[in-house]
């Protein structure tokens, strides 16, 4: 069994500020993490390896920086890590990526399962595993927050729906998008990390994709652009009041009575 | 399409360390004299709007050629239903498609997957559709991705709406990536804000980096644009005499093979559903032992309101998941919202923007949570609710 788990390396924080006198964004842009969803997904392809012996690959598209969460991949328990990088896929929004990711999948010779996070704590947009598996057409799974049994040719899995909790059975191949609480992700191990300490990372690039249309890469392949940023609308009819505690405390009570809410 | 190009012969060590600080995605390098920019570029055009001047350009290639909008015309809105009849997001979205259809005088459409369509094209057409195309079969009767996909493909092949939204409900966001990827349009998740322009383009706006920030998004050369909503951020609208007409079409020739097959469903639990609250103390960071939590819980009893949290508290396993206001958790509209050591990130307020009367106490008076905020209070909220209960239980004759 051969098993793919995608991930992804996002800011360290979601803290963004506008710089009110430039209008530029103000972020640190060094601090950067694995996208803590996908170690869930890591921890999930792991559990499996366990129980069948499968070999699990991770696969993350990103700047050469990202390199560093395929390390942390390995050094929980992956066995094989590859990183698409390339300029040409750069700008790319969710279509351009999920297709992106599913041509570097394509290219590990075969899989039986893909598994993602929900979502990223970026993009926050959970929509990039269910596209990968439209690109490779594949049946999918959102959301599994429990593995029920793991058979021969396909796989039961939990799923928590907003008011209904569903059991589906999906065959092989095919992907999941893991929710967090499905397991609890391991920590890297030290001992791993000094057995990988020279392990060279897989670049894939542009020429080494099979498709070999540019449009379908990186800015040129996504639909969606980003038109203007700007900070959220603000309330004009507003108060803020300063004083004691005491004081704050019967404004607020006069005010809720005022208000009739009292 | 564009590029954008670094004139290196204006590079200087000193420009160099600007430019790598400037750019928000971190996609800008300086390596051996070389000024560069990588993977990481999301083409946001602030390096040439605000960089040092003359060293980023814009670069366009050739424009990929134009589709026909005009091809393109209806604003559709997918219906989700489930054991409890249609979910309720799916008629605030006819009324958002209803305003955006009129800037464009275009129709509204619903479309509906349905072992038994007739149960619920009255309540449908109710709200002031135009058409409901309706597709019916026993397959439908529970969503499954592929199925419902390959017929999603047919109603878009068949009627070319300009528009399609959903619901950001688990089956929406599941569904509708789906959509997109066979499509290779655009799909904008969890908008909070949704115009349109007079060439047809669908303006979606949503928070981005989970930070205080929101992004404008558009998908000016492909058709379909989707886009997902939660439930409750649109209003629903009222009821209107019917006017629309109900389209049955030909599901015959759709494939209904699918790789997964739902095996059970059971309803979970009876849980408080902080979206329906009418009161919510919202609690934030600050909040750490079982004592402050028992404080909140009485203020909450006082006012009878549900308790809710923040992303934060939520991470540390204090507060259950499914009382958390925000754009990862729920979006909540009560009548009364106290937030209590809530900073007021977009993660969060996206969760909470239709609330009728927010206060908040926090003891930063810079926090953005007093943007939102009907009455901010600045102050150690620690020392200020405990006084409140004492003044609320006075109002109340309490003691």
């Amino acid at each position: 069994m051969k098993i793919i788990v995608c991930i992804k390396q996002v800011p360290g924080t979601s803290e963004v500020e506008i710089d009110p006198v430039t209008g530029v964004l103000i972020r640190d842009a060094r601090n950067t993490k694995m996208n803590p969803y996908d170690l869930y997904a890591i921890e999930t392809a792991l559990r499996i390896k366990g129980l069948t012996g499968a070999t699990v690959t991770a696969i993350s598209m990103g700047p050469p920086q990202a390199e560093q969460v395929l390390r942390e991949a390995l050094w929980m328990g992956c066995d094989d890590a590859v990183l698409l990088s390339d300029r040409k896929f750069a700008g790319a929004d969710v279509v351009a990526t999920s297709y992106t990711l599913s041509s570097g999948i394509k290219k590990q010779g075969g899989f039986d399962l893909i598994v993602c996070g929900k979502q990223t704590t970026d993009g926050d947009t959970a929509q990039v595993g269910p596209e990968i598996a439209e690109h490779l057409r594949i049946p999918h799974i959102s959301y599994v927050d429990r593995l029920v049994e793991i058979k021969d040719k396909s796989l039961v899995v939990s799923v928590s729906m907003d008011k209904t909790t569903e059991e589906w059975e999906i065959d092989f191949p095919c992907l999941i998008t893991v929710d967090k609480g499905i397991f609890t992700p391991r920590l890297p191990s030290y001992k791993r990390g000094r057995e990988f300490k020279d392990y060279k990372i897989k670049v894939l690039t542009f020429a080494d994709m099979e498709d070999q249309d540019e449009n379908h890469y990186g800015l040129k392949g996504s639909p969606t652009q980003v038109e203007r940023m700007f900070p959220p609308e603000r309330i004009t009819d507003k108060e803020v009041w300063r004083g004691d505690s005491e004081e704050l405390a019967e404004k607020m009570t006069a005010k809720l009575k005022e208000l009739k809410v009292l | 399409m564009a590029k954008i190009k670094v004139n290196q012969s204006k590079v200087t060590p000193e420009i160099a360390e600007k430019s790598v600080k400037l750019c928000p995605f971190n996609a800008i390098y300086y390596q051996d004299g070389v000024l560069g920019i990588n993977e990481a570029c999301r083409m946001c055009k602030i390096c040439v709007r605000k960089g040092p001047e003359g060293v980023f350009s814009l670069e366009e290639e050739e424009a990929a050629p134009a589709i026909d909008k005009s091809q393109w015309v209806g604003i559709a809105v997918f219906i989700e239903h489930g054991a409890e009849g249609i979910h309720p997001v799916s008629f605030e979205l006819i009324g958002k498609a209803r305003e955006l259809a009129e800037v464009i005088s275009h129709p509204v459409y619903a479309v509906l997957f349905s072992d038994n369509a007739r149960k619920y094209t009255d309540e449908i057409l109710s709200y002031g559709v135009d058409k409901v195309y309706c597709y019916e079969h026993p397959k439908f009767r529970h969503f499954n991705v592929e199925i419902y996909t390959n017929a999603m493909e047919h109603f878009i092949n068949n009627v070319k709406p300009t528009v399609i939204l959903y619901g950001g409900t688990s089956l929406g966001r599941s569904f509708a990536p789906r959509v997109a990827a066979r499509f290779r349009t655009g799909l904008t998740a969890d908008c909070t804000i949704l115009g349109m322009k007079p060439n047809t383009d669908l303006i979606q706006n949503r928070p981005a980096f989970g930070g205080n920030i929101m992004a404008g998004i558009v998908c000016p050369n492909h058709r379909p644009q989707m886009a997902t909503v939660r439930y409750k951020i649109f209003k629903k609208p009222e009821k209107t005499t019917p006017f629309g007409e109900v389209v049955m079409m030909d599901a015959a020739g759709l494939s209904f093979k699918a790789g997964s097959r739902l095996l059970a469903v059971k309803p979970k639990p009876k849980e408080i559903d902080i979206s329906e609250a009418d009161a919510i103390v919202a609690l934030g960071r600050p909040f750490k032992t079982p004592a402050d939590f028992a404080m909140a819980q009485e203020l909450a009893d006082l006012l009878g309101a549900q308790i809710a949290g923040t992303r934060p508290l939520v991470e540390a396993g204090m507060i259950d998941p499914r009382k958390q206001i925000g754009l990862s958790g729920r979006t909540v509209a009560p009548k009364l919202l106290i937030t209590l050591g809530v900073s007021g990130a977009v993660q969060f307020t996206a969760g909470m923007t239709g609330s009728e009367l927010v206060f908040s106490i926090c003891s930063d008076p810079n926090s953005p949570i007093f943007n939102v905020a009907h009455f901010g209070l600045v102050g150690d909220l620690f020392e200020i609710v405990p006084k409140l209960i004492d003044e609320i239980k006075a109002q109340k004759g309490m003691e």
